[in-house]
Parts: structure tokens; sequence; C-alpha cells
């Protein structure tokens, strides 16, 4: 055998054998080229400018400010002694420490962020010397700021999308990193106010050192800014009636009955929106969170109380659709049916709103669910409690409306399944459910809720789906259905007439104005846990609705007080545009609503209960 | 008379290739440290093409002083020159300065001299000429054995430096021994000790043990009639297994920590990525992402922007993989592959022992680069640092490997003159 050969024979085999195995990786393998394409080639993300939000009236509201985020390439970095950097970032040595271990496990070649969010004003002091810290530069991003800190609630905040949220984005549109609307209307319009994400590729070397842009920027796209928000909100308005709220707890909303627009939402106590923006969100959120009159709960929208006399408008326009009341039939009322501090007489629906009688709402309301169709007290309480309950959900109460503002309660209109589970099927008639006839019981309503049944009443049978957001980027938006509550027209004249008498004569004095018209209703809300809960809805003109608007201030005790105080100069704020009973709005400030000079009208509303078993028994 | 005339009986298909090479390589250089934003002439010698560019023109005047001097002084002085790089070799060992865990250099000024270089082609003068005025047959086990200890004393010298690559280059010289008449069976066994070895880092040590007693088992099985066979494969198989159970021990104890990690790194590159891994695994990605036809010279981005190291020494072949794809790599393989086909064809033609023997030395070191090199770029072979011959940025290395295949083409050049004056 000649070796020479075998020898020849070999290297040929080697040969072919780096031919075939470079087949493999250059031609067959596409892993390489991946990877060749991760090394080089940086994708750097250009945050989008959030859309701005403006109130009605083009005021601007909430808009964007820049921060720094600094960021390290570990590799690149070459400090002799940290202390300058430390003083100069106003961190301790440890804190340096601690940033430069973290981003170095992250990774010695890549990019990560060393300080996040640097505000303007500090960043400027940073800015020229951090060139001569190599292995350290700026990105520049932008946080939400506020020209006004109201509405902190319903505003919302942002913050950085977190893993879940990734997780579940069905349309894959979020990236770690990327600011997210988390509550209010940064969440609810999100889509809208984010814009675009903007990438750029660019070459890196080893070092992480940029070599220009990867085929001359064939592949980056603009960042494209978020689209601008106009609100319907009246900011003016809505500092107003925080002002008014402050130092009490509460919630105010103000809306257009015309059209559904939110005109204010106030919720007490509230927090400076901008302390949940930028870098000491996560700080200040947990202290915001800790405070026990709860800052973050949206009362407005989330807080859920008993309408109390308030609903004594619902009761009495079911009633006359019904045909259980006729629009001037008066009824005898002694009293003794039920605890009340209206007189007794003879009361038409005009009047039994204007004294809120007590006495009078639990016949009529005995009329509406025992109509007779059944010989059975039970099964025709069973009928009639259906029918109202009808009304009630057609009224957008125990139900959500729709609002464009996220967490809004149901509140809570029981229905013949809730007592079917409470008493037992067939075993309640209106005895064991009479308490509902003036608003209390287990009726629960939302601020919003009332202001909206308000609005019903102004427009004598309909309401448009209250909302917040008037424009997205100057486009109208339109889509808010029209609702009917299935109460013929001619049926609210008695009811407002009521009503106007109300603030005339009776409990919402207060509400009173020279020159313009206000119907409204009081409620003093039974609180088991303290000092009653003082209500007001109404609205005005009453020949040219405007502005419909409900209160609620907890613990504030009567009705005729605290609430139609302050609704009442939410009113004029908005309608005549100042103030001229100042002697109101320093009682409203001044917030001591408990004096014991006690009016006589006031304590009309004022709702006690008797003992069912005293009840039952007259019933029988 | 014009055949008498040097350069007509020059192998010019050896010395054409050689060129391709070089020039191949020098522009590789320049293209793996090329950058746009600079854009150096490949002439500059602040760059290392530049000054590989010295290093090219010094070498063509070592060519032409090989081709100036007497053939015959190679086999004269062969010995002498041995001893002198034996005595380098030693005193490198004491007075050496040590780069990167190796004390391989010596170091006047700044002038640097790596004795191993030149220890290859010493070794490949010595053991042609060992075996050329040997009066025995060279297949005789004795002879054999004094072949075998002129390149591994040497070898064993270079391993005390700390250059395992430069001592799997000496290893390389068992060729000539094979071609010599070497018993097939130290080849085999050879091979089979480094198979081995790898299967212990692969595989778990249970399931080898158990399959080279299974295969021992089989092995008896089928020559059960003579009893020598079944001692030899018993021998062998406990052997086996003795081997398997020390690869531990040499890697713990014989290999150096840098050296360790090299080689765990064949087995799993991504135990390490950023570490030993990097190497091999960023000269793969730089070649993997080639293609067929390459990004075109000067385009390739993963050398250009430093991320294989040693682009310009031994990572060389990443450039031409990354740059000139699948097509290139194949033809710079050919010419390769030609190159030593060739010199074995030349060395077989040659009337004198000595330079036949020398013919195949040189073909062996060449070939051992060249495999090595390629092998360990693509993630074959552990990252051992021996430069692509000719091509490798370097001049130890380009004069070196130019010496050693010089003075071969001179002596083919006048091998038709060995039987007339001798």
């Amino acid at each position: 055998m000649n070796r020479g050969l075998v020898i020849q024979f070999f290297i040929v085999t080697i040969g072919l054998v780096f031919a075939i195995r470079l087949l493999s990786i250059q031609v067959f393998n596409e892993d390489y080229k991946l990877a060749a394409e991760n090394n080089v080639i940086q994708k750097i993300i250009d945050y989008p400018y959030r859309g701005l939000v403006y109130d009605r009236n083009n005021s601007l509201l909430v808009f964007n400010t820049p921060v720094y985020d600094l960021m390290v390439v570990p590799k690149e970095v070459d400090l002799q002694d940290s202390t300058q950097l430390c003083k100069l970032l106003q961190i301790t040595h440890q804190e340096f420490v601690d940033k430069y271990a973290k981003a170095r496990s992250f990774s010695p070649i890549l990019a990560s962020k060393f300080m996040e969010q640097i505000p303007n004003n500090l960043f400027a002091s940073i800015q020229d010397q951090l060139v001569s810290y190599s292995g350290f530069y700026a990105l520049p991003r932008t946080v939400r700021d506020y020209s006004s800190p109201v509405m902190a609630n319903t505003i919302g905040y942002v913050g950085e999308v977190d893993r879940r949220t990734i997780r579940s984005d069905t349309t894959n549109y979020y990236k770690s990193g990327d600011f997210i609307g988390i509550t209010g209307v940064e969440k609810e319009y999100e889509k809208y106010l984010r814009g675009k994400r903007g990438t750029r590729y660019q070459m890196v070397n080893v070092q992480g050192v940029v070599k220009g842009a990867f085929k001359d920027g064939e592949y980056d796209t603009v960042p494209i800014p978020g689209e601008n928000i106009q609100l319907t909100i009246d900011l003016e308005l809505q500092e107003y009636a925080e002002k008014l709220l402050k130092g009490k707890v509460g919630g105010i909303v103000a809306l257009n009955p015309s059209t559904g627009e939110i005109l204010t939402i106030a919720s007490y106590p509230s927090y400076d929106p901008a302390n949940l923006s930028g870098r000491d969100r996560g700080k200040n959120f947990l202290e915001i969170q800790s405070d026990t009159l709860k800052p973050l709960f949206n009362r407005p929208l989330q807080a859920t109380y008993p309408p109390g006399s308030m609903f004594k408008v619902v009761q009495s326009l079911i009633a006359l659709e019904e045909g259980q009341l006729g629009p001037d039939e008066k009824i005898m009322c002694e009293g003794g049916l039920i605890g009340d501090h209206a007189p007794p007489g003879l009361y038409d629906v005009r009047r039994a709103i204007e004294k809120s009688s007590n006495n009078f709402y639990f016949k009529v309301f005995k009329r509406v669910i025992q109509q007779g169709y059944d010989e059975s007290a039970f099964l025709d309480s069973r009928i009639g409690l259906e029918k109202w309950h009808n009304y009630i959900t057609k009224f957008g109460l125990g139900r959500k409306l729709g609002v464009d503002i996220p967490n809004e309660s149901p509140g809570f209109a029981p229905s013949l399944s809730y007592y079917d589970r409470v008493y037992g099927e067939n075993r309640w008639k209106f005895s064991n459910i009479y308490s509902l006839s003036i608003g209390q019981g287990e009726l629960l309503v939302t601020p919003i809720q009332m202001a909206n049944l308000c609005a019903i009443v102004a427009n004598k049978g309909y309401y448009i789906t209250p909302h917040i957001v008037k424009s997205v980027n100057n486009e109208p938006v339109q889509n808010f259905a029209r609702n009917e509550v299935g109460i013929s027209e001619e049926n609210f004249g008695p009811v407002i007439d009521g009503m106007e008498q109300v603030v005339l004569y009776g409990s919402g004095l207060r509400a009173r104005m020279p020159d313009i018209s206000v119907c409204g209703k009081t409620s003093t809300v039974e609180n088991p846990h303290g000092e009653d809960h003082s209500g007001f809805m109404g609205f005005a003109p009453k020949e040219n609705p405007q502005i419909a608007v409900a209160a609620y201030v907890e613990n504030a005790g009567w009705g005729a007080r605290a609430a139609a105080a302050t609704a009442s100069l939410i009113i004029e704020k908005y309608l005549t545009g100042e103030i001229k009973r100042t002697w109101l709005e320093d009682y409203v400030l001044k917030g001591d609503f408990a004096d014991k000079k006690v009016e006589k009208v006031e304590k009309r509303d004022t709702l006690q209960l008797k003992p069912l078993k005293e009840v039952a028994a007259t019933l029988q | 008379m014009r055949e008498d005339q040097l350069i007509y009986r020059l192998d010019w298909i050896t010395v054409a290739t050689y060129f391709v090479l070089v020039i191949g390589g020098w522009l590789s250089i320049y293209a793996a440290e090329y950058n746009p934003d600079v854009n150096n002439s490949i002439f500059n010698f602040s760059t290392s093409a530049g000054r590989q560019f010295v290093w090219i023109s010094t070498s063509i005047g070592l060519i032409t002083f090989i081709m100036l001097l007497d053939f015959r002084i190679y086999d004269a002085v062969s010995y002498f020159v041995y001893g002198g790089i034996l005595l380098l070799l030693i005193a490198v060992l004491f007075f050496g300065k040590e780069v990167a865990g190796s004390k391989s250099w010596f170091g006047i000024g700044s002038f640097e001299f790596q004795p191993s270089e030149f220890a290859k082609f010493a070794v490949c003068l010595a053991m042609a000429r060992y075996f050329s005025k040997s009066t025995r047959n060279t297949s005789e086990l004795n002879v054999q054995i004094i072949g075998f200890l002129l390149f591994f004393v040497p070898l064993i010298l270079v391993v005390l430096q700390g250059d395992a690559g430069t001592a799997i280059v000496f290893a390389s010289l068992v060729i000539v021994l094979f071609k010599e008449g070497m018993h097939p069976i130290f080849l085999i066994g050879g091979i089979g000790i480094a198979v081995l070895f790898i299967l212990t880092l692969l595989l778990n040590q249970l399931v080898l043990l158990i399959c080279i007693a299974a295969i021992a088992i089989l092995i008896v099985g089928l020559v059960s009639k003579s009893l020598n066979k079944i001692i030899v494969t018993v021998t062998t198989a406990v052997v086996a297994v003795a081997f398997v159970l020390s690869v531990d021990f040499i890697l713990t104890e014989v290999l150096k920590p840098h050296q360790q990690k090299r080689v765990m790194s064949l087995v799993n590159p991504n135990a390490d990525p950023l570490g030993i891994g990097w190497n091999v695994t960023q000269s793969k990605i730089a070649i993997g992402s080639g293609g067929w036809f390459g990004k075109g010279y000067l385009e390739g981005t993963q050398t250009k922007f430093d991320f294989v190291p040693k682009q310009t020494t031994d990572f060389i072949f990443s450039t031409i993989g990354e740059e000139q794809g699948w097509l290139g790599s194949v033809l710079l393989i050919a010419a390769f592959t030609t190159l030593l086909v060739r010199l074995i064809y030349l060395a077989n033609r040659q009337k004198s022992a000595f330079a036949r023997i020398y013919g195949y030395g040189v073909t062996s070191i060449l070939f051992i680069h060249f495999a090595l090199n390629i092998a360990m770029t693509i993630g074959l072979f552990p990252v051992i640092g021996i430069p692509l011959p000719f091509f490798s940025y370097g001049g130890s290395s380009l004069w070196g490997f130019t010496l050693l295949l010089f003075v071969f083409i001179k002596l083919d050049a006048h091998r038709m003159q060995v039987l007339q004056r001798m």
C-alpha cells in the first residue's frame, strides 16, 4: 500500500469534511445569521409623546414633561473614582455600587437603565458633565405633568407596563418599558393616547459603540405621537368643586343633561396627580394607598350610598306612570305608618316632594307593589316588584351606566331573586320591603347615578349616557346612546313642580337663587356607622335645564345643608360664572354643618324608621 | 542551458498557491480591521495589514536568499540547527517572557522571537537527516523510536513553555513516522485515545464504560478461537477503562485552567457564552452569517465590529467565511488541499531520501496547522492558539512557514542533481 496516497486521501477527506460542515453552518442554518444581526444591530426605541388632555374650553390639563433615563454600558465604563459621579447624580456610594452591580449582572456589553426618570431640573446639572464619564449616556423620555392638581382619580395615572399585561395583550403591542394608562381616562382612552413607538436600528461594535444606521435607516420607523383628547370637563368648575369639597369626604357630579357630558366630577379626599408621575410614583403610591381616607377611591363613580329622599322623585314617576297616583290626586297622610318630619294632612305629589312626606310614599309605593293582580299579597308583590325593578333599571340604577371611566360601580337595586334569596320564594311582600319607598333599605346608588337621575328629570324622560371625552384628535365622539326610561313626558310636570317647591319653600332653601329657578331634592341618608350623609340633586334652570348636579357629603348631617349648598354653588358658578352668594360659599368652605340652630324645614327630610314589628302591626 | 536555470525548475504550482494564500491573507487582514470611518490604506504601517505587507516583502527577500543558497547546505547543517534550536527552547524556559500564560518568546528590545516557530523547521531537517542516513530499515522499532524522540523532545520543551498548540503541531510529525514504515497500530492507538478522550467529555462516564465493555465482549465473541486476540482485546478494554477513569484526573490536574475551559467549551460552547465560549461562538456566528456567497469584501459586520477576537491571527478564517461565504471558504480549503496534495506528490518524486522525508515533514506541519485552525474556527476542535499558515497576521509565523516551504521547493528544484553528484 502506498502510504503517500493514504495521506493524500486523508488530507482531501479533511477538506471535504470542512466543506460539508461549512455548508451546514453557512447555508442551511439560519441561527447564525440571526445571531449575527443581534450582535451588531441594536434596536433603539423612540418612545412617542402621549396625547395631551384638554378641558371643554381647550385649557391644557395633562401634558408631558421630559425626564431622562441614565443608561450604562458596564464594559465601556472607565471610572477611577465614583465620588464625583455620585455627587453629581445625588446618590450614595452604596446606591452607586448596587446599581452598577445590577447593570453588570444584566449584561456587561448591553446598555441597561442605571437611573430612571431623572427630572429635567436635575438632569440640566448632569448633562454637561456626563460626556466625561464613558459608558454612561442619557435617553430622553417623557412623563405626565398636570396644569392643575385636580381630578386625579378620574384622569388616572400612567406607569410602566407590567409583565402580566404584556402577556395578556392580544394585539402584541406592548413591550417591556412601555408606558400604559393604568387607571381613569388614561386607561380608558389608552389606545388613542399612547401613540406609536418608533424604532431605529443602528449598528454597534463589540463595545457597543454606535457605528451608524443599519442599511441607512431603511427599516427605521418614526414615533407617532398619541392623539389629543378634549374632555367634557369645565376645568374652572372642576377646580371650584374640589375647592368646595376640601376638608370633607364625598363626591360631586355635574352633567349637561341634554348631552350627557360630565361637566365636573369631583372626589375628596384626593391626591396630587403629579405624585403618581415620575420616578417617585412607587413610593408615593404606597403612601397614598395606605391613607385611611382612601384618596384612590373615586367616590363619584365608586362610592355607593342609599339614595334616601332623592329617590322619592323616582317613586313619584313610577306611580304616576303606573296609574297608581293621579297627577293631582290628594292622599290623606295622618302619620304613624312610618316616622316622618312632614306634618299630617292632605298631600298631592307636589307637596309630598316639597315636604318629603314619608307616609305619602309609603302609601304610594304600596299601591305600586300590590296592584291587585293576584289575591295573594305574596304573589301580587312579586308582580309589582318586577315592574318596579324594570323602571329602576331603566333609570340606570342597580347597573353600570357605561361611563367612559373605568371602575364604575353598579350600585344595587334589589330584584325578585334577591328577596327570594333573603326571605325565600313567596315568603315576602310589601311589608318586608317598604323601606324602599323612601330610598332606604337595600338600595345603593353612586353620585353619578343620582346626577344622571336628575338629568332624566330635566330631560323629561331620557338620558344620554354620561361621558367625559368630548373629542379625540378634534373628532367629536358621538356614539353615546339616548336612553328612554319609559315614563311619559307629562308625568314629569308635577314632579318638577314639586322639586322647584323644595328649593323655594322646602328643605332646599339653600339652593335658591334670585334669578334662576332651581329644581332639587335633598336627602339625609341614614348611616349606621356614624353621622348621616348629606345628599342633594338638582337641575337648573327649570325651563331650559343646562346643568344637573348631584352631591354627597359624608357624615355632614342633613341634605339641606352641606350637599344642597355645595351643589347650588356649582350651579351658580356654571350658569353665571361667578358667585354672588359669598355667605353661602363661606358657609361651605368653613365646613361646619353641625350647628345646633336647626330650622324646621331642614328637619323634615330626616328619616326615622320605626322598628319593623311596629310597622307590620299597622299593616294588618 | 535553459533547463539548468533555477527559475524553470521551480514547482510553480506550489509557488503560485503560496502567493495566492499570502495575498489572500493580506487582504483578509485588511478586511478584518477595516473601519469605514478611518479608511486606512492597506499599506498604512500602523495597521496590521500594513505591517503584514512588510512581512510579505521580507519573506520574498527570504525566498531569494534560500534560492541563492546551495541546496546541499540543509542536509549538512541539519543536526547543528536542531541542536541550536533545542538550546534555544531550553533557554526560553529561563529567559523568555511570559505572554498569556505561555513562556515561549524571547524579547530583545522591541524585537520578539519565538524559537518554537523555527523549531518546526529544525525538527523536519533533523528527522529527514536521520532517516535518510539510517543504514537500517526505517520501519524497525529502534529507528522509529529515535525518529519519535527527535520531535518528542522539543514537544515536551514546548509543553513546558505552556504552549499546548505548538506541541500538537510537533505531534503531527507522527505522519512522517507512518510514511517511514511505522506500524499502523500506533497511529490507530493514538487516534483511539483522542476519540476516547472526547467521548469521555461528551458522554456519561458509566454509559461509556458499559459501551467499552459491550464492544470488548462482542469482539471476544467474534475472535473466540484465538487466545492471543482475546488477551489483546481484554487488555485494550482494560486500558481504555483506565484511560476513561483517568481523564478526569488529566482534566483537573494536568491541563491548566484556561485549557480545561477550552476543552469544556468544545463540548458545550453555550456554557459560558461570554467567557471562553465567546471566541468559538462569535467565530461561528461570523462564518455562519456568510451564506452561499458572503456579504462581500469589506462588508462583514461581525469581524469589522470586533465581535470575533484574534480575527487577524488565529481567527482570520472567520473573515473569509463571513465576507466570501461558502464559495470563498471552499476555495480557500481547496487551495490548501491542493498545496498539501501537491507537496506529497513532490515529496514522492524526490530522488534523495532527505528531500523526500523533509517534504513529508513540511506537509505534516502545514496540514496540522490548516486542519486544526479551520476546525477550531468552526467549532470542531478546542481553541488552541495556532495560526492559519501564510494567511494569518504575524511575522514569525509567515517567515517560519516560508522558510519551511521554500527550502523544500529549493530541494525539489535540484532533485535531478542529487544522483549526478552523490
